[in-house]
């Protein structure tokens, strides 16, 4: 069976062509150029004026007619509500227009079975970091148990609201992260609770510091703060469920620092640490296209009527019946 | 002296009844960062632990206090966190009332346990121990004591699922036992949950 995946949940179009033996066939992703953070409608705007461009790409880079599609995924969510309906409305018109099935899959266990695929990761713990999650997940009986997430916004978000307010540009996470090369450390505020953790006052606290400190001090002291938390929430989580495998996925997850942290950790704990290549890291269609065919293949039907999008599609709502 | 457990941020030794327990360096953090946070935690952890048996919550009695290393005694028992799944419902709903009297005992002192999940608990015969104190503070606001409580239900929800709603309904109705001022918390605690990413409506 061969799969098409439509992602759609912010600022990322993606098309993903991938076969039941898990191979990827096309993975083609275009954004809207950002100037300031994501508008909703101005993204799925974009995804509406590029859906068939980027469509016939994928279809060109795997060598097939979109008759030889058997079956199509969109992300239900969460995202942003436009750009959700905008790869639910594609997904639909492929759907009736080719008589194939159609299933909605969860954007977040998305990134987590497109890294176990590429991975070879049977049983991870996983930290998902993006623009807009930051969580702590595990599989136990039946579902993805959520362990730790952030109590505000995400460890991306934060980032990326740093860089365009200080002036360094879009999108934040490269830019801070060169920049953070060659600074030296400021204490900022650490927040942790338990497994959870808090961004929004590190940002406003490195926004403050940014005004009379070297950018390059600040950059560096705000990724050091950030990921060390991420890592000990990761740690705590580590010892809390007794897993022996780490799995990083999203977009936060290509930076170097972080991986670099996350494998110290991992070394000490002896747990082995998978990162998924850069092309499966960020938001992509091949990851709802794999999930689309591990639902399907293990019994998932979904009607027409059940394929609307929530915007706040947690992880831990889905029932997993492929495990 | 042996090696017991390597927790997520300290090893810890048993030498008789004694525990010690060594914050270690973690490779991953800048060495000012690390140092302020291991100094600071341990400091924090032996004054709330005296300040917590003091409000009425068993914990382990503090020996010894030095840098990044803090001497208690052993607590033989189990954590709550193996045992709550496995026992049946009416012990499962005691212990879970317990707990939620000595979070109320906590709260009603201002003491905020930083990182309250089944993990940091021990059943030891009908009592139950609170430990690792590390991430905690003493502060009076609603909205503290609204995130810790937070950190209980989270902790119920992906390790305890079976059983989220009797064990927090047991929780809550202890802690309303004990705290007065447990209304203003639960209703901050609905607020809190709602700032969320992505927060369910359930």
């Amino acid at each position: 069976m061969i799969c098409l995946g439509i992602e759609g949940t912010a600022e990322k179009l993606g098309v993903g062509i991938v076969s039941m033996d898990g191979e990827i066939l096309a993975n083609v992703v275009k954004h809207q150029p950002l100037f300031g953070g994501i508008h909703p409608r101005e993204a799925a705007q974009h995804h509406a004026e590029n859906i068939k461009d980027v469509l016939k790409e994928a279809l060109k880079k795997a060598g097939l007619d979109i008759k030889d599609i058997e079956l199509v995924a969109f992300s239900k969510g969460p995202g942003m509500g436009p750009c959700l309906r905008v790869a639910a409305i594609s997904a639909r018109t492929i759907s009736l227009s080719n008589s194939i099935p159609i299933v909605g899959a969860n954007h977040c266990i998305g990134h987590i079975e497109i890294g176990r695929l590429v991975t070879g990761a049977k049983d991870p713990l996983t930290l998902y970091v993006s623009g807009g999650n930051s969580q702590v997940i595990a599989y136990d009986s039946g579902r993805y148990r959520v362990f730790g997430e952030t109590l505000d916004i995400a460890v991306g978000n934060c980032i990326d609201q740093f860089a365009r307010n200080t002036g360094l540009g879009n999108p934040g996470g490269p830019i801070v992260e060169r920049y953070a090369k060659r600074g030296e450390y400021l204490p900022l505020p650490y927040i942790v609770k338990g497994m959870d953790l808090s961004f929004s006052g590190l940002l406003t606290a490195a926004l403050k510091k940014a005004k009379n400190a070297d950018i390059q001090d600040v950059c560096y002291s705000l990724q050091e703060t950030a990921f060390s938390m991420l890592v000990e929430v990761t740690e705590r989580a580590v010892a809390h469920t007794g897993k022996d495998e780490l799995l990083l996925v999203g977009g936060v997850g290509i930076n170097r620092r972080l991986q670099e942290m996350l494998a110290l950790m991992a070394e000490e704990h002896d747990v082995n640490f998978y990162i998924p290549g850069p092309e499966v890291m960020g938001d992509n269609g091949a990851m709802i296209a794999w999930l689309g065919l591990l639902m399907y293949s293990s019994g998932t039907r979904h009607r027409l009527e059940d394929t609307t999008v929530i915007q706040r599609y947690r992880a831990d709502e889905v029932e997993v019946n492929w495990r | 002296m042996k090696l017991i457990d390597k927790g997520a941020e300290a090893n810890l030794y048993l030498d008789k009844d004694t525990i010690i327990k060594e914050r270690i360096k973690k490779a991953y953090r800048v060495t000012e960062l690390d140092e302020t946070l291991r100094k600071s935690r341990t400091k924090r952890e032996a004054r709330l632990i005296s300040f917590a048996r003091r409000a009425g919550v068993p914990t382990p009695v503090i020996r010894d206090i030095d840098g990044n290393i803090v001497k208690m005694d052993f607590i033989k028992g189990e954590q709550v966190k193996d045992v709550l799944n496995r026992v049946l419902k009416d012990e499962r709903k005691r212990i879970c009332e317990e707990i939620g009297k000595h979070a109320g005992r906590l709260h009603k002192n201002n003491i905020i346990h930083g990182d309250m999940t089944t993990s940091n608990m021990i059943l030891k015969g009908d009592r139950i121990f609170f430990i690792d104190f590390g991430l905690g503070e003493i502060n009076d606001t609603v909205e503290a004591k609204g995130v810790d409580i937070l950190v209980f239900k989270k902790s119920l929800r992906s390790t305890h699922y079976r059983f989220e709603k009797e064990c927090l309904d047991a929780f809550i109705k202890g802690y309303s036992l004990e705290y007065e001022g447990y209304k203003d918390v639960l209703e901050r605690l609905g607020s809190i949950e709602k700032r969320g990413r992505y927060f369910a409506k359930r």
